[in-house]
């Protein structure tokens, strides 16, 4: 054998970089016959090792993945990469803005027969669509509504939040849309677009005296939860779930009569997709009930929009019973909104947290 | 002249054919400082310069709305007359944690330079320094521990008398002052120390056999003898506390909305880089007004 002289070393060390620089810089296009590239969030669902093994294994098709870490981050490299990514992960808020722009190309619904149960209301979203066209697969969805301790009276209505009988027991989300958004259920208004600002603003300063902490993760909500701090608090659906499952808390998720504050992150293929017809293949596995089962069972994941898939979940599972599809039938779902609208949101959050703070 | 005594020691070196004549001073002394104020430029001046010009656009220039250049994020404080009032929370909030962080750094700094020495000394030091090496995110997150109800503060209260309410003040502005004072000491215990360390032992040994009591020595000597410790300790804390977000989030609750959450709200939440940079520039044009104002007694402390 050769011994590993720092000669021998050096010429091992050259022959691996020269190899790693060739490998890398071969065009990718080559293999774009059995690969599809997914723009997504890390860890978030399509990056799961074995589903991605036995998807390469149903179809042949290998899943390569880009991540983003903010909503503008996933726009932005639509833009300035045409060609890049066959499959893209985006928020129902967002996808309006990327179709306007002309980002993503119609779905082929007939290749994606799991389709044929997501949940007409989700299917609906006038976001995901533009002339009748659907440019998005609905693929998971949640919504923020209200959280209570177990064993308390579950309330029927946001107004529940301006109740003396919380004084200094309520969380709020500190996150201007939702709070402008249960403003504006509060007032019996449009979350999106509400017409009477004032009314928002006035129900939200309304709660002042009940509202002990604003909480921005979801580890801050547990602790002071655990730490009983509040009792009643806006929160996420799967951030219950997650407490109830994980940390053993006893919090009762409740939808009132309003309905939820709701989001549905869509599966889309970007108008300039070299693979198209493999990322449709991986969006009906994405929404597939063998995939979703498992995901949502050993990993956790958000509801799905596969009716069929949600209620192949088991019978006492939390997510099932927390996102039961009757109350798609209320959620008013996040919708994207004009930049002009979206600062007068961010407004009044700031105006009512600087009365909260008075 | 040092640059003269310069020239001199390069032209007894070996001086061969191709000996040239000296070089002007005034470019040595550009070569020395360019790294420096290059550095400066490209990581402190450019930045902000960026976050200048973005101050003065429409909307954050990234996508496809178009840029129109205005004044109006300069109005904030006038469309929005809530920013008021946080701005004058943020000042007392800087005001208070200076001020605690000047007592208890100074006292502390005291006791470490007239009661210890040598090897006890450099150990103290660095145990005081020791739990500032934690992340900042630890220690305020522990302080939420020890100041919520039925936390550290109120079990050891039980202890002693069980009978006791609560006195946990957790989601108190005093909590934010709390968790500053301890996030911003060792700064304050530095600059004292350095400035103390330095004053003869002679001039305190003069004063007592002279008859001085404690407090005259103090007042009279270390006070003023250690003035550009806590000056400069007090302008290094001022300002970042007054633009702090992480303390009044996590310690604030309901009462903790600063200048510093507003504008991280801002550049995180509200994508409104334009109006964050305006907030930020207008929070800097305040401090340098106070420092302005101030600045006759800041430089007697310091020359003093």
């Amino acid at each position: 054998m050769t011994e590993l002289t720092r000669r021998n070393t050096m010429k091992l060390m050259s022959a691996a970089l020269v190899a790693g620089v060739s490998f890398s810089s071969l065009p990718r296009k080559a293999f774009s016959a059995g690969t599809i590239t997914v723009l997504n969030w890390q860890g978030y669902g399509t990056d799961e090792k074995w589903s991605v093994e036995a998807f390469a294994a149903k179809t042949g098709i290998t899943v390569v993945h880009d991540y983003y870490s903010s909503e503008s981050e996933m726009l932005t490299k639509l833009r300035t990469n045409p060609g890049a990514y066959d499959l893209v992960i985006l928020n129902a808020a967002r996808c309006a803005q990327a179709v306007a722009e002309d980002l993503l190309q119609p779905i082929d619904f007939s290749k994606v027969p799991n389709a044929s149960t997501v949940d007409e209301t989700l299917r609906a979203n006038p976001n995901f669509s533009k002339d009748g066209k659907g440019y998005a697969v609905p693929w998971v969805w949640g919504m923020t509504s209200l959280a209570i301790r177990e064993g308390m009276t579950v309330p029927d209505s946001y107004a529940v939040l301006a109740d003396p009988a919380y004084k200094g027991r309520v969380a709020m989300d500190d996150d201007a849309i939702i709070n402008v958004g249960v403003g504006a259920l509060m007032s019996g208004q449009d979350i999106n677009d509400p017409k009477d600002l004032a009314a928002v603003t006035a129900a939200l300063k309304s709660i002042k005296p009940n509202v002990k902490l604003l909480w921005s993760t979801e580890d801050q909500w547990n602790k002071s939860f655990a730490a009983k701090e509040f009792d009643l608090s806006l929160f996420w659906s799967g951030g219950s779930v997650r407490s109830k499952r994980v940390s053993k808390l006893p919090v009762q998720f409740v939808v009132p009569k309003e309905g939820g504050v709701g989001w549905v992150d869509g599966l889309g293929i970007p108008s300039s997709a070299p693979n198209p017809e493999g990322a449709l293949a991986f969006i009906n596995w994405m929404i597939d009930p063998t995939f979703y089962v498992e995901w949502a069972t050993k990993i956790g994941a958000p509801a799905s929009s596969n009716s069929a898939a949600l209620s192949a979940l088991p019978a006492d599972d939390l997510t099932r019973l927390v996102h039961k599809t009757e109350y798609l039938k209320t959620t008013s779902f996040v919708s994207g909104i004009p930049d002009d609208r979206r600062e007068a949101f961010n407004n009044i959050w700031q105006e009512v947290k600087a009365f909260y703070a008075e | 002249m040092q640059n003269d005594r310069v020239i001199s020691a390069s032209e007894r070196g070996p001086t061969g054919p191709r000996s040239r004549r000296p070089l002007p001073p005034w470019i040595s002394t550009t070569a020395l400082l360019l790294p420096t104020y290059g550095w400066l430029t490209l990581a402190v001046f450019l930045p902000l310069l960026t976050m200048l010009v973005f101050s003065f656009m429409s909307a954050t220039p990234m996508g496809k709305a178009p840029i129109v250049f205005t004044l109006k994020q300069y109005r904030a404080f006038i469309d929005q007359p809530y920013l008021v009032g946080i701005g004058i929370t943020s000042l007392l909030i800087g005001f208070w944690t200076t001020l605690f962080c000047a007592v208890l750094g100074f006292l502390a700094a005291v006791a470490l330079v007239r009661s210890t020495f040598g090897k006890t000394r450099e150990m103290l030091l660095i145990l005081i320094l020791l739990p500032f090496w934690t992340n900042g995110l630890v220690r305020v997150f522990s302080w939420t521990m020890v100041l919520r109800e039925n936390g550290f503060l109120d079990n050891l209260l039980h202890m002693i008398a069980p009978d006791a309410g609560s006195i946990g003040f957790l989601y108190t502005r005093y909590a934010i002052v709390v968790g500053l004072v301890h996030g911003y000491l060792p700064y304050m215990i530095l600059t004292c120390y350095i400035a103390l360390v330095a004053i003869d032992d002679a001039i305190i040994e003069a004063a007592s056999s002279l008859g001085a009591r404690w407090w005259t020595i103090l007042f009279k000597i270390l006070v003023p003898l250690a003035a550009p410790g806590l000056i400069s300790g007090s302008v290094l804390i001022f300002i970042p506390v007054i633009g702090s977000f992480m303390e009044p989030r996590i310690l604030g609750g309901r009462v903790g909305v600063t200048m510093g959450t507003v504008i991280e709200d801002q550049f995180t939440q509200a994508f409104n880089w334009p109006l964050g940079a305006s907030l930020s520039f207008t929070l800097l044009a305040v401090v340098l007004a106070i420092f302005a104002t101030f600045s006759g007694a800041l430089r007697r402390g310091t020359v003093a």
